[in-house]
């Protein structure tokens, strides 16, 4: 494995970099920043359906392609099922896609999203994260995106709008590179991501060239030049090999997505080590973990307790499929304790908790001196975590290293009215 | 920056010019749907299959939706098409002929494709079409820009799951989810739905809609070759006599497909921009010049509808009369006489 590359030694480079290559600073969120990306990665094929708060992405688009900005197909289809079944059918013939949904949406698109990781084919995916129906809401929950997490499916979560755009950009090159072929699913916080703007560096169309190289689905391709039977039937008598083949290429993401950052990080000066951000972590004492724009209030309350002499990190999961098991146990395993901040349920689960938390069990328990996990669950449908509940539960966390009265066979609401 | 064409959103790609033949002579030998499947003794979706791809010919992808056309037509490693050939899920003909004529406009159109007209075809059976899939197929008929075939090969029932009804299967066939009993003799109480009908009049843009019978293998492939001459997203309605589910012996499957137009159960037509024409017997029937046969030679040669009365019968032939006095094209065609 190549030494994880940091975001601050890289940081002269971005001034370097830049500037000269024509990279523009706008004032823009999430959505409009990945809209941004798939303008740039040229896409061929895009399909619409309405359902907040993802769709913000697609109303950029599609007012491009009608400026004359952006040359692609674009569908506005008739329910998820259908958007999703679009762009994958558009994929087999070797067009590039871009595809979105949030929540329930996702889950009308369930069979879809299975035949697309089934079939290989690297469809590149926005997930506006929103809590599933019923009782509505609009706000953040990261159950709609994780049901497909044992499908093939790549999953990525970001934090920031520069973020999104970058790796929708390192999403396309790793899902088309041949040695993996799988789709690839953005997870963007409803609200806090997908409709917060701020300053996103949107790179050149030249350096976006240089980085991602054309789809070509090879000896694959549908076309009556290439006349192949895609996707018979299998049954008993080949399906398992199927599966490995699709288990291998899993495994084999994480080398092609070690690649893609390593690139990114020279080309762009910006990216960051894949797979997790450490915050704080240098001499931490106990850790806290969650995904996506937790980040912020985790990393504004990690500061205040750091000021008082309080030795408290956090890492930031960004890829949960493939997921990071070796750096999250290098990440971890000097610590005391793990406070996992869950934005998602597990209802039934291993002690009752989040997925990320289970999870992570799972990947620390092959480790001779496993830190205590304690399982969190917090900012459900969108209700906003602030720096006193991340204090909270470092708190917690600290009794549990201390052998204080902390269940780690339990799992704790944060915030919740009982 | 990349070269833009501003005016491309919404180009119609061209169609290949495919003439009718005239006449089974004229017929080409060439087969792009070979040995290999292992379809049911007497199926008559599969020569449907045959015909399809026999009219449209080499320069074609064919998209097939879940159902006995892909089950049993497409084994790994001994698939019988000899054009490329994709599976798509159940409900998703529409989607899969949309997406993968998208495709073809858009790769064409950036220079990343050599241009040429290709040919897309999706086939669905009547449970895959026209219930879980209807909605798909009636979006992909919006889209006039792109060029493809919607092909519903309809044996009214889902037949590759052991013979359950579909919202084509005819009113009280015997189907594993509606077997007549001592309480209810009659489970399956809807009436077919009018699909291609219903499609034609819903979709002003679609230019052309028909309906065919593989007895009538001629009319089958030009209409296959007029829908894609024509362009723009079409529909074609077949009705495939099938011995499993209606139960009869596979020797009959033309004679049955023939019953039925001659009953008027089946009306061979077609809607070219907006224009009815019928066709063969069915023309003869519209035009008064022969009189339908009555439902009650067709349904008594089939086991599906053995526990009929004559009660059920005089209901179904009642039924059968009204639609071509009364509705068979809903609000745009008058039916009758002419």
């Amino acid at each position: 494995m190549n030494p994880p590359k940091s975001a601050t030694a890289k940081k002269v480079d971005i001034q370097a970099a830049s500037a000269p290559r024509g990279e523009s600073e706008e004032l823009i969120s999430g959505s409009e920043a990945i809209s941004h990306a798939v303008k740039l990665a040229d896409v061929d094929v895009i399909t619409a359906y309405p359902i907040r708060p993802y769709d913000t992405v697609m109303q950029y688009v599609s007012q491009m392609i009608a400026d004359g900005e952006f040359d692609c197909e674009y569908i506005v289809a008739e329910s998820e099922h259908s958007q999703f079944e679009i762009v994958k059918h558009a994929s087999a013939v070797g067009a590039r896609v871009f595809c979105g949904s949030s929540g329930v949406g996702w889950l009308y698109a369930f069979e879809a999203l299975a035949v697309t990781a089934g079939l290989r084919l690297p469809m590149v995916a926005m997930v506006g994260n929103r809590a599933l129906d019923d009782p509505g809401a609009f706000g953040v929950e990261h159950n709609d995106a994780l049901s497909v997490r044992d499908l093939g499916w790549m999953l990525a979560w970001v934090a920031t709008a520069q973020e999104a755009l970058d790796t929708a950009l390192i999403a396309y090159r790793v899902a088309e590179d041949s040695r993996v072929f799988l789709p690839c699913a953005i997870s963007c916080d409803g609200a806090f991501l997908t409709h917060s703007q701020s300053i996103v560096k949107v790179p050149s169309q030249q350096m976006v060239d240089n980085f991602l190289p054309p789809y070509d689905r090879g000896d694959k391709q549908l076309h009556p030049d290439n006349p192949i039977t895609i996707a018979p039937q299998a049954n008993e008598d080949w399906v398992m090999e199927i599966r490995r083949q699709s288990d291998m290429a899993a495994r084999r993401a994480r080398e092609v997505i070690i690649e893609a950052y390593d690139d990114f990080n020279g080309q762009f000066g910006r990216g960051g080590e894949p797979f997790i951000e450490r915050y704080m972590m240098e001499d931490a004492e106990v850790a806290l973990v969650g995904m996506g724009t937790l980040a912020m209030p985790v990393k504004v309350a990690v500061r205040k307790m750091r000021e008082e002499g309080k030795k408290v990190g956090f890492v930031r999961v960004r890829w949960f499929r493939p997921f990071p098991s070796i750096e999250l146990q290098e990440a971890l395993s000097g610590v005391h304790a793990v406070g996992v901040i869950d934005r998602d349920y597990g209802f039934g689960s291993s002690f009752h908790s989040g997925v990320l938390a289970n999870e992570l069990r799972s990947a620390l328990y092959p480790l001779a001196t496993r830190p205590k996990v304690v399982s969190f669950i917090a900012g459900l449908g969108g209700r906003e975590v602030s720096t006193d509940n991340v204090i909270d539960i470092t708190n917690s966390v600290f009794a549990a290293a201390n052998g204080g009265d902390i269940d780690d066979q339990d799992t704790y609401w944060i915030g919740v009215r009982e | 920056m990349q070269d833009i064409n501003i005016q491309a959103l919404g180009d119609y790609l061209e169609t290949q010019v495919l003439e009718p033949w005239k006449g089974i002579k004229k017929v080409a030998h060439d087969e792009y749907f070979t040995s290999g499947h292992r379809t049911c003794q007497g199926c008559e979706s599969a020569l449907v299959m045959r015909l399809m791809i026999k009219a449209a010919g080499p320069r074609t992808i064919v998209l097939g939706a879940t159902g006995c056309m892909y089950v049993a037509n497409t084994t790994y490693y001994s698939t019988p098409w000899v054009v490329p050939w994709m599976h798509t899920q159940l409900g998703s003909s529409g989607s899969a002929a949309t997406g993968t004529a998208a495709a073809l406009t858009a790769l064409m159109r950036k220079g990343k494709m050599a241009k040429e007209p290709i040919n897309v075809i999706a086939f669905c059976g009547d449970g895959g079409g026209a219930d879980m899939g209807l909605s798909a197929i009636s979006a992909a008929l919006q889209h006039t820009q792109y060029n493809l075939l919607i092909f519903l090969y309809d044996n009214e029932s889902y037949a590759n799951t052991d013979i359950q009804v579909s919202g084509l299967s005819p009113y009280g066939a015997n189907s594993t989810f509606s077997p007549p009993g001592k309480v209810h003799r009659i489970m399956h109480k809807r009436w077919k739905k009018n699909t291609a009908a219903m499609l034609a009049a819903g979709h002003p843009d679609c230019k052309y809609v028909a309906t065919v019978c593989a007895g009538n293998a001629v009319d089958t492939i030009n209409k296959v070759r007029r829908a894609l001459t024509i362009g723009g997203p079409t529909f074609i309605h077949s009705l495939d006599p099938c011995p499993k589910g209606w139960d009869y012996d596979p020797k009959y499957s033309h004679e049955l497909g023939e019953l039925a137009v001659e009953t008027g159960i089946w009306p061979l037509y077609e809607v070219e921009e907006g224009k009815l024409k019928m066709y063969g017997k069915s023309k003869h029937i519209a035009k008064r010049r022969v009189e339908r046969k009555p439902v009650r030679e067709y349904l008594l040669r089939q086991g599906r509808f053995a526990h009929f009365t004559d009660e059920d019968i005089d209901y179904f032939q009642g039924k059968i009369d009204a639609m071509w006095d009364k509705w068979l094209l809903p609000g745009v065609i008058p039916f009758t006489g002419e």
